[in-house]
């Protein structure tokens, strides 16, 4: 057992220094009822570490990745590229086996990154403030959700259909303990404590918010905008009409890694600061004068406040917040807007390519990198038609109406979007003759 | 002395690029104006792995030296599960793919729920939860809808003082209303407290969270007493199992009379903290909760494949998007893999062993609270040194300037002073007795009496003593743009 330093001899020895006989010594206040009587024979006892490296890459080689054939998945989890630099920095042993900053005096490093993190989704928003991050979009919203309810004294929250559909599944979830209601795009009343919606939303279509932030206002209820891909934030304006903008930053620097950890994100104006869920960095400065940053505000947190918490939250996702600050680090400013106009770019070629098809609408008419086009067949037959000419379509959504969700991004390549075209071409054909566009629209 | 570096906001040049990426063609289907200025930094690449590579000197880790945060278990992080992490076919499969382009992911989660199962002695497993308090969330949330399903959810959740604060934070956000239960003066649930609270509430009381071993480095000796006491009142034993490696592979606690317990797999299965997460919270649940689990999760089919399951009518539902922390499951199988089930019950062995060891050999220098022998963390006091005018504070930046992280300080609250030491399994004798000697050097400087001296410290750190009063009352979340 390679991890653990002690031999039999040295366990002994040291045992012997407490003064005990036997390490079941140091278990007696077990009640020895409860103690197992049997080595758990069930599992397999300790491998090398060829043996272990093997047995997961048997794994990982029976997963077809999107990197493998050209794939138009999206839906809240972005294929994009990350430098080099990112993955190497973030494998440095000083960011990858370090814990919470407790001790800010040796934490600095943690720390700056997670104030620079802070400052960059502050930007990157529109809002005044961030936080050091959250679990995931859906969470992040979700928390939007409970904090504009705790903000208004409402108890009903209304979010539009249109919103990712995990991010609805958890907020119905956590609405089940909480007093309220979640409503399906409804109209705001004086009961709504926020409104919910998302853009780009999820079907790709781009929303101007200014028209929802009235209807919010007249009623006092709090807007909160979600994004599930940050990217569009390098050519969307920002959506600072909001009052809490929370997502998911997986698109930058962190690895799709079938689903987690990915990166939620929180934002918000400046008088919510106290209200916020999750941990803040601030700066301040030490004995000698010199800046440094600290966890800060702690108050709101449950370490202190227990059971008055304003959320049970206790961690971050910091390792993913700092690959996220590298990679936008290295894009800056004008890196991080020519990446969202290529995601765009290639985004306008998949719909050029889609319009052109016989049989094909397009349904998103404004758009960032996600695009909904209907077809004459059912989406779950084109799917699996796609995946036979080894492509991996869009995600299928409401059924009835024939639609799929593809997604570019600056990996998608303009050959990839070809074959997309060519493919739909010889599956619909084929479909024609065969009596398959009898289910049509 | 690590070397300076500014915030990169602050290094901007106009023109600098970190990225060369091709020129686009400019379109624009958006409907709107292209964005306008954000504010990010440009610059170079050199410059973005100096000023990151400066930062991590500016960071104390596991890596670099002994890291005794108890009741946080910061053991060795090994390479191999972030490099099994990284394979291609898991980084780089989108969780929209098809279960056929899938079938190795699921089958990985399929094994570790396994592992857990017989760990724990529960046979109901989620891993979707995204981390140890995101884990009691989904759990109590789990406990509410059996309330519920039987006609009643109940209104109370019985919490030691003792406990995390994420246990009652938790319990709050389920809307519960927390009745705190007191540690008696051996540091276990004081049981005429307990049991007072339970002919109050009754059955009103939906769980008692308790975490065992607890946050004082104890094993709970009256549990199965406990375990009854709720199940004849219809009430859920909730365990926190945050400290699941004292006793891995020496107790289920399915055996002991648990009902749903989380467990950190950073904590027990050495997955790598990153300065604070990300983290993964499984919870493991008995039979007669398994049809609350939340969804998705997996089942193995008929002909060997495996499926995620979706939907299903009495779940609690989704609880985070997707599929949980899949990273995270990566590296906890293959560090269960290479102990296997003979190392995982030396692993909680070597724990214990290990802050028995510092535990005997400080007991004379500092205060204990609570007699020994501990669990896989011993609880110190400042008592002894508080009567120099040392605190616990003032012991923990000492130690900074000794070369070592300090322990867990001022928690759990049930003591005054607490100084909460976790070695771990990963831990060698040479580096205890390193550790060792440093606390009884300033044991000794305390004794001595140069209490000013120590609320000077640090002194040999990358900053000095940080004004975190100031942090709070002007607070500077972002710079001024």
């Amino acid at each position: 057992m390679r991890y653990l330093p002690h031999t039999d001899e040295s366990r002994k020895d040291m045992l012997n220094a407490i003064g005990a006989k036997h390490i079941d010594e140091l278990y007696t206040h077990v009640p020895s009822e409860t103690l197992m009587s049997e080595p758990l024979s069930s599992l397999p006892s300790h491998m090398g570490e060829m043996q272990v490296e093997s047995h997961i890459k048997a794994l990982a080689e029976k997963n077809t990745p999107t990197s493998k054939l050209p794939s138009f998945l999206g839906g809240g989890c972005y294929h994009h590229h990350i430098p080099a630099s990112v993955d190497h920095l973030i494998q440095r042993g000083e960011f990858l086996t370090t814990y919470t900053p407790y001790q800010p005096e040796v934490s600095q490093g943690t720390l700056t990154y997670v104030y620079e993190f802070q400052n960059y989704i502050a930007r990157l928003t529109g809002m005044d403030i961030a936080n050091a991050s959250m679990y995931d979009g859906a969470t992040a919203v979700t928390e939007a959700a409970l904090m504009a309810k705790r903000l208004t004294k409402r108890s009903n929250v209304i979010v539009y259909p249109c919103v990712h559909p995990d991010y609805i599944d958890v907020l119905k979830s956590y609405s089940t303990h909480s007093n309220g209601t979640v409503e399906l795009g409804t109209e705001p009343d004086e009961n709504t404590a926020c409104v919910i919606i998302q853009s780009p939303n999820y079907y790709g279509l781009v929303f101007d918010l200014k028209e929802l932030r009235e209807k919010c206002d007249a009623v006092g209820a709090k807007l909160v905008v979600a994004v599930t891909e940050i990217v569009s934030l390098g050519l969307l304006p920002a959506p600072e009409v909001a009052d809490i903008v929370a997502g998911e930053a997986q698109s930058i620097g962190v690895p799709m890694s079938y689903g987690g950890p990915h990166l939620g994100f929180f934002a918000c104006k400046k008088q919510y600061m106290r209200q916020m869920p999750g941990r803040l960095c601030g700066k301040t400065v030490d004995a000698d004068g010199k800046e440094g940053f600290v966890l800060t505000l702690n108050t709101r947190e449950q370490h202190i406040r227990r059971d008055k918490a304003t959320s049970n939250i206790c961690t971050n996702q910091g390792l993913c917040a700092l690959a996220f600050s590298i990679h936008l680090s290295l894009l800056g400013e004008t890196g991080f807007k020519t990446l969202a106009q290529l995601n765009h770019t290639q985004a306008c070629k998949l719909a050029d390519a889609l319009e052109s098809i016989d049989g094909v609408t397009l349904k998103t008419e404004s758009f960032f990198n996600e695009v909904t086009a209907s077809f004459p067949i059912s989406t779950e037959l084109l799917k699996d038609e796609l995946s036979k000419h080894s492509i991996i379509g869009g995600i299928p959504v409401g059924k009835t109406l024939h639609s799929m969700v593809f997604c570019a991004t600056e990996l998608t390549t303009d050959e990839d979007i070809a074959k997309l075209k060519a493919a739909i071409e010889t599956i619909l054909s084929e479909h024609s003759t065969n009596g398959g566009l009898s289910h049509a629209v | 002395m690590p070397f300076e570096t500014e915030l990169l906001i602050h290094q901007s040049v106009k023109g600098r690029y970190g990225v060369d990426l091709p020129t686009p063609e400019v379109r624009n289907r958006t409907g709107l104006n292209a964005r306008s200025e954000i504010g990010l930094p440009e610059v170079s690449e050199p410059q973005v792995v100096r000023h990151y590579t400066r930062l991590s000197h500016q960071n104390y880790s596991i890596d670099g030296n002994f890291y005794p945060l108890g009741s946080c278990t910061m053991k060795h992080n090994p390479r191999l599960n972030e490099k099994l992490a990284r394979l291609e076919g898991f980084a780089n499969l989108h969780p929209l793919q098809s279960e056929e382009h899938s079938q190795g992911a699921l089958e990985l989660i399929y094994q570790l729920t396994d592992w857990l199962k017989k760990l724990s002695g529960l046979p109901g497993v989620t891993l979707d939860p995204a981390a140890g308090a995101h884990g009691e969330l989904t759990g109590m949330m789990m406990i509410r809808k059996a309330h519920e399903a039987k006609g009643n959810p109940r209104k109370v959740v019985l919490v030691p003082d003792s406990a995390h604060g994420t246990n009652p934070a938790t319990a709050a956000t389920c809307k519960y209303t927390i009745v705190t239960i007191k540690t008696g003066d051996d540091g276990m649930v004081d049981m005429d407290a307990f049991n007072s609270a339970i002919e109050t509430h009754g059955e009103d009381i939906a769980a008692f969270m308790l975490t065992n071993p607890s946050t004082c480095g104890l094993f709970e000796p009256n549990v199965k007493v406990i375990a009854d006491t709720l199940h004849s009142i219809g009430a859920y034993f909730y365990c926190d199992g945050a400290n699941f490696n004292a006793i891995v592979g020496k107790v289920k606690p399915g055996d002991i009379g648990v009902d749903v317990m989380q467990i950190n797999l950073h904590k027990t299965f050495s997955t790598p903290h990153g300065g604070g997460g990300p983290g993964s919270g499984p919870v493991m649940v008995t039979e007669e909760l398994v049809p609350y689990l939340p969804i998705p999760y997996v089942e193995k089919k008929e002909d060997g494949t495996f499926t995620l399951i979706k939907e299903n009518e009495t779940t609690i539902g989704r609880i985070k998007g997707f599929h949980g922390q899949f990273g995270m499951m990566i590296r906890a199988l293959a560090y269960m893999m290479s102990h296997g089930a003979d190392g995982l019950q030396k692993v909680a062995e070597d724990a214990v062993l290990n802050a028995n060891y510092i535990l005997h050999n400080l007991k004379d220098d500092f205060h204990v609270p609570y007699p020994g022998p501990c669990m896989h963390e011993c609880l110190l006091t400042h008592k002894k040194q508080k009567e120099n005018g040392v605190t616990t504070m003032d012991i923990a930046k000492a130690l900074l300037d000794a070369g070592f992280h300090p322990m867990t300080v001022y928690f759990p609250l049930v003591v005054d002073g607490a100084m909460l030491i976790e070695p771990t399994e990963t831990e060698s004798r040479e580096t205890l007795d390193g550790f060792i000697e440093a606390m009884k050097t300033i044991a000794k400087r305390a004794r001595e009496g140069d209490a000013d001296a120590f609320h000077a410290q640090p002194q040999t750190t990358f900053r000095k003593r940080l004004d975190e009063t100031r942090a709070a009352r002007k607070p500077v979340l972002v710079e001024e743009k």
